[in-house]
């Protein structure tokens, strides 16, 4: 299995834990923060794949923190969390660029092979930058050739 | 919620409406139409008596001074010597009774000593002595004289025509007798409706015609009438004088009409009962009384009826109004619990994500062996976790429980400070994540209050509710202040948020006034929180800057002595309870 670089972020320190001593067990590379401040300062030193984002938390909140990540690091995939459904959130954080949109308590299989779908879109979409990039080089290398 | 004498005095006050609005009218037309019709038609009798009076009185003077006339005429051309001749004294009568009817009865020469000369007629009245009677004594003075009427030597009713003769140095009088039976019926005929009636009366108030109907009775008083007209000074000819008077003797009111005859020496009367007179008038009058009665009588009933069904409908359509401000109250409270439900699912989910977790952490434990490293301890923090998150579930459906219940209106004794804190703590998981920081100062020494606590919470959970709301954006802090005021206990909520615009500060507790986007508010809130606080005896206040903040001030009156159910409900139960969010 791939190691999974994965930013947890939500209030409630009980659940960090437990799922960050769970995912790890799974060979990801685990990273966690208590509020969306704490995610941004993280990411700065912390190259994550994926971030698992509480949407309801007290200070900045989930939707903002999500607009910052994805100003900044716009490769990162950001999958939401919240407590309760509300569609309104939901498209909102869409808008703005999540991955996905579960809802707590989430079914953990489903948790893993979303994080999986997270980081395989980003690897994927890391290889298409980068080919553009070869092919952008190739093509300033190559005018000789005409 | 009012006492059935507010309705029966509702009612009392819309059948006094009622019947005053529509009688007043009816009454006035009825008075002013009735005045004026009295008026013009008592006007239009009374000129029909004075024509009738004046019409008879010419009459009566015409057929006298036509008597006269034709007894001078006879006096002229005959001379004493053919009258003393009773033969021809005899043609001359018969020519007077062929040509003028019965009218001349008799005819007679009387000579200087009043002796009857000669006489023709169907009296034997020859030699008859005139010596001391009246028309012979006012005959010499007047040489025309018409006598009253008197019963003389006949003893029959009559009056004579006498006329004063000179011949050969001597004095005579020619007179005649004048058929009273055909005087009378001059004025006889006269006959207005069931009293009107009319005779001549002399001044000494003696009949000279009779009347109907036997009036000995009345004749003081018709002296009387005759007297006081001497003192009018115009009393001339062709003048009537109306004078209403209680008649003495039949003890109605009636109406006398007198005009003077003769040169004034006689009166005529015509007088008919005021009554009967105006007996049509009456008539008219006594319609409508009578529609006026049952009009009144009408409207009344009416207006009874109408008025207390009315009533009973106000009613029925305010016990409605209650039910249905219960109603909404409920539905308020749902609205506020429907607020509350993000915050809620949030919170209840969050622990129980945990336990789901740690459910799995323990699976995977399993999977890996027991007897590997740690894992036995670590089960057992992890089922640890699991019961302290499955406390905490329940303590969030405690206390929304204790809340949702159904409002109930009972009045307890409820202390303040408890309640008050408890619904901070049903909305500190809200204002967490609004960034609202919620503070509070609550005094010690306050007295509890009588009310409904289940009101009360709403009332609380309503207004910081809305201290959130107001600082939606951006967060802030609200500032729960409890303190004891002269006897009185206030609730001071202030929050720090956006504010309330002058113009919607008197709205404010208007049903159905929002501010927030349809779908978002109700508007009901404050509405209901002023109902609530208004029922208890209490009364809020508000202060607002914009852009500062707003402070909502409870006054609630302290329960003091008041005899109330002793609390043993859920207030002091939740207050133990350890509340963690």
């Amino acid at each position: 299995m791939i190691s999974i670089k994965v930013l947890l972020v939500d209030d409630e320190q009980n659940f960090l834990c437990t799922l960050n001593k769970r995912l790890s067990k799974r060979g990801m590379i685990v990273e966690v923060a208590g509020s969306g401040e704490e995610a941004l300062e993280k990411l700065e030193s912390f190259v994550a794949d994926v971030v698992l984002l509480d949407v309801k938390m007290g200070g900045m909140d989930g939707l903002t923190a999500l607009y910052l990540i994805k100003q900044k690091w716009p490769l990162v995939e950001v999958m939401m969390l919240t407590g309760h459904a509300r569609v309104e959130v939901a498209l909102r954080g869409l808008e703005l660029g999540a991955f996905d949109y579960l809802m707590k308590p989430v079914d953990f299989k489903d948790l893993l092979y979303k994080l999986e779908d997270a980081s395989m879109r980003k690897a994927y979409q890391e290889e298409k930058i980068l080919a553009r990039k070869r092919n952008k080089q190739k093509i300033e290398q190559s005018p000789t050739v005409y | 919620m009012s006492s059935p004498s507010y309705y029966q005095g509702l009612a009392k006050t819309m059948m006094f409406t009622i019947i005053l609005v529509s009688f007043a009218p009816l009454f006035l037309i009825t008075l002013i139409v009735g005045y004026q019709y009295s008026v013009a038609y008592k006007e239009k009798v009374v000129a029909h008596m004075r024509e009738l009076v004046l019409k008879h009185d010419q009459n009566v003077d015409s057929y006298l001074d036509e008597k006269v006339a034709e007894i001078l005429v006879l006096a002229d051309m005959g001379g004493v010597a053919s009258f003393h001749d009773e033969a021809n004294l005899e043609v001359l009568h018969n020519s007077l009774v062929r040509r003028h009817g019965s009218d001349f009865v008799d005819l007679g020469l009387v000579n200087s000593q009043g002796v009857q000369v000669a006489y023709s007629g169907p009296f034997k009245l020859r030699d008859a002595n005139y010596a001391d009677a009246d028309w012979f004594k006012a005959v010499k003075k007047h040489q025309v004289y018409v006598s009253d009427v008197f019963l003389g030597l006949r003893g029959f009713p009559h009056f004579i025509i006498a006329v004063l003769l000179e011949a050969g140095g001597q004095e005579w009088v020619l007179r005649t007798t004048l058929d009273f039976i055909a005087f009378n019926k001059l004025v006889e005929n006269i006959h207005v409706g069931e009293t009107g009636m009319a005779f001549i009366i002399n001044r000494k108030g003696d009949f000279q015609t009779t009347p109907r109907r036997d009036m000995t009775a009345e004749v003081p008083f018709l002296k009387c009438l005759i007297k006081g007209q001497n003192g009018h000074l115009d009393l001339v000819r062709g003048r009537t004088t109306m004078v209403t008077e209680i008649n003495p003797s039949t003890g109605q009111e009636t109406i006398f009409m007198t005009s003077p005859i003769k040169n004034g020496n006689w009166i005529m009367v015509y007088q008919q009962e005021t009554s009967d007179a105006f007996s049509d008038l009456n008539q008219a009058r006594n319609l409508a009384a009578v529609i006026l009665l049952l009009g009144g009588i009408g409207i009344t009933l009416m207006a009874f009826f109408m008025s207390r069904r009315m009533a009973r409908k106000v009613e029925v359509s305010d016990l409605e109004k209650d039910m249905m401000n219960e109603q909404v109250i409920e539905a308020g409270k749902l609205a506020s619990v429907g607020e509350l439900a993000a915050g809620i699912a949030h919170e209840i989910n969050n622990p129980v994500a945990i336990m789901v977790e740690e459910a799995g952490w323990i699976q995977d434990l399993l999977d890996e062996g027991l007897d590997k490293f740690d894992n036995k301890h670590e089960i057992q923090r992890a089922l640890t976790q699991i019961r302290s998150q499955g406390t905490r579930c329940k303590d969030i459906t405690h206390k929304l429980l204790s809340f949702a219940r159904k409002i109930d209106p009972t009045i307890k004794r409820v202390a303040l400070n408890g309640l008050v804190q408890e619904m901070v703590l049903l909305c500190e998981q809200r204002a967490k994540f609004a960034n609202v920081h919620i503070k509070t100062n609550l005094s010690d020494s306050i007295q509890d209050v009588a009310a409904s606590p289940s009101e009360l919470q709403q009332v609380f959970l309503n207004l910081i509710n809305n201290a959130i709301d107001a600082m939606d954006p951006g967060g802030g802090e609200l500032n729960i202040t409890t303190r004891m005021d002269n006897g009185v206990v206030l609730v001071s909520i202030a929050d720090t948020g956006c504010g309330i615009p002058k113009a919607n500060l008197s709205r404010i507790f208007d049903p159905f006034f929002t501010t927030k986007p349809v779908g978002k508010g109700t508007g009901l809130g404050l509405s209901i929180i002023y109902g609530i606080v208004n029922k208890m005896g209490g009364g809020i206040t508000v202060k607002s800057v914009l852009d500062e903040g707003t402070d909502f001030i409870l006054q609630l009156p302290s329960a003091g002595g008041v005899e109330v159910v002793q609390s043993k409900d859920s207030i002091p139960r939740l207050l133990t309870t350890n509340m963690r969010i």
